[in-house]
């Protein structure tokens, strides 16, 4: 069989959204514990990372397998309802940011903030708390919305497996990457990845809320496909809206 | 002086503000549009069988959703 109609477009999809949404997570954690290693030395802040990962790992064991005995048209429609408002987070934030309206994510801006901070809490001799404390939220939280994502992406797909070897290799790529260029994450194009990543989530979310509503979509998976190109035209006329406004208003503040 | 709350508690607060933060946050309105397509969908695809409405309606109100919100968050910053 050929491999363009043995792999689905919805899974080609569910693989791109998985991935690329915890690959900005990753990057998100990963300023924070390289600031805390960098700053109040790495053996907390390996000790914060590993416990996040515990507790988050104990997250996965307890309700991944709880969601499989979910009716799948209840699960859908909400993790349809979560991806959407999950999604349109991210679009929003990331139309602002290219648009202007408000700063881009700067990663080396948060590690500076994030070392000046910890610095001024002072030095410990033993055991460093707060740096356990800053390295375990960083990962817990960032690692979360990984686990949500790979959690509700995967079940409602029937391909938890997948999504989850799809997340492992994201985390380990960009935790590699970023200890290689350590403190240079903010080359990352961070924003296009979030954009690309609320377009998926969307589209996702738009599908699965109409499948849990039993609406019979022209083109089963396909649709997906053609939510991502409205999403992205959408995505693009709200942009060039918001950039005809933002130099009509700093010319106004010059003036 | 106030009382220190017990790890449980403290533990489902959490929890909860997590959740609200992760859903509402600075976005209510977002949630709330969410709510409303999901009931405007349900009407027209569950109790009506108007299934070619619904494949319209969904997207559209979604998009409806996100402008409005982009166009909040512009008036607000053109406030300051």
């Amino acid at each position: 069989m050929v491999l363009g109609t043995a792999v689905s477009s919805g899974v080609v999809v569910l693989v791109g959204a998985v991935f690329l949404a915890c690959a900005v997570e990753m990057v998100e954690a990963l300023t924070i514990v390289l600031a805390v290693g960098h700053t109040r030395g790495w053996r907390s802040a390996f000790e914060g990372t590993g416990a996040a990962l515990v507790v988050l790992t104990a997250l996965v064991a307890a309700f991944g397998p709880a969601l499989v005995h979910v009716p799948i048209n209840v699960l859908r429609l909400v993790v349809g309802g979560v991806l959407l408002i999950f999604g349109m987070q991210w679009l929003r934030k990331a139309i602002l940011r290219s648009s202007g309206l408000k700063a881009k994510h700067d990663e080396d801006e948060i590690y500076r903030a994030k070392v000046a901070e910890l610095q001024s809490l002072g030095s410990t001799v033993n055991r460093d708390r707060v740096a356990f404390v800053m390295a375990f939220k960083g990962v817990f939280l960032e690692g979360l919305e990984v686990v949500i994502t790979v959690l509700t992406l995967g079940t409602s797909a029937h391909r938890l497996g997948l999504a989850a070897i799809v997340a492992a290799v994201a985390v380990v790529l960009v935790g590699a990457v970023g200890v290689v260029v350590a403190k240079q994450l903010s080359n990352v194009p961070e924003n296009a990845m979030k954009m690309a990543v609320g377009i998926l989530l969307v589209s996702y979310g738009t599908f699965w809320t109409g499948e849990g509503l039993k609406v019979k979509w022209p083109g089963n998976d396909l649709m997906l496909v053609s939510f991502i190109g409205i999403y992205l035209v959408v995505v693009g006329l709200l942009i060039a809206m918001l950039r005809r406004s933002v130099p009509q208003r700093s010319s106004e503040v010059v003036a | 002086m106030t009382k220190r709350q017990s790890l449980p508690a403290r533990l489902v607060k959490g929890f909860a503000m997590f959740w609200w933060d992760f859903l509402v946050g600075d976005t209510p309105e977002l949630f709330i549009a969410v709510l409303l397509i999901i009931g405007v969908v349900a009407l027209l695809s569950l109790a009506g069988h108007f299934n070619t409405a619904a494949v319209i309606v969904l997207p559209l109100l979604a998009v409806g959703a996100l402008t409005l919100s982009v166009r909040r968050a512009q008036r607000s910053s053109q406030r300051k």
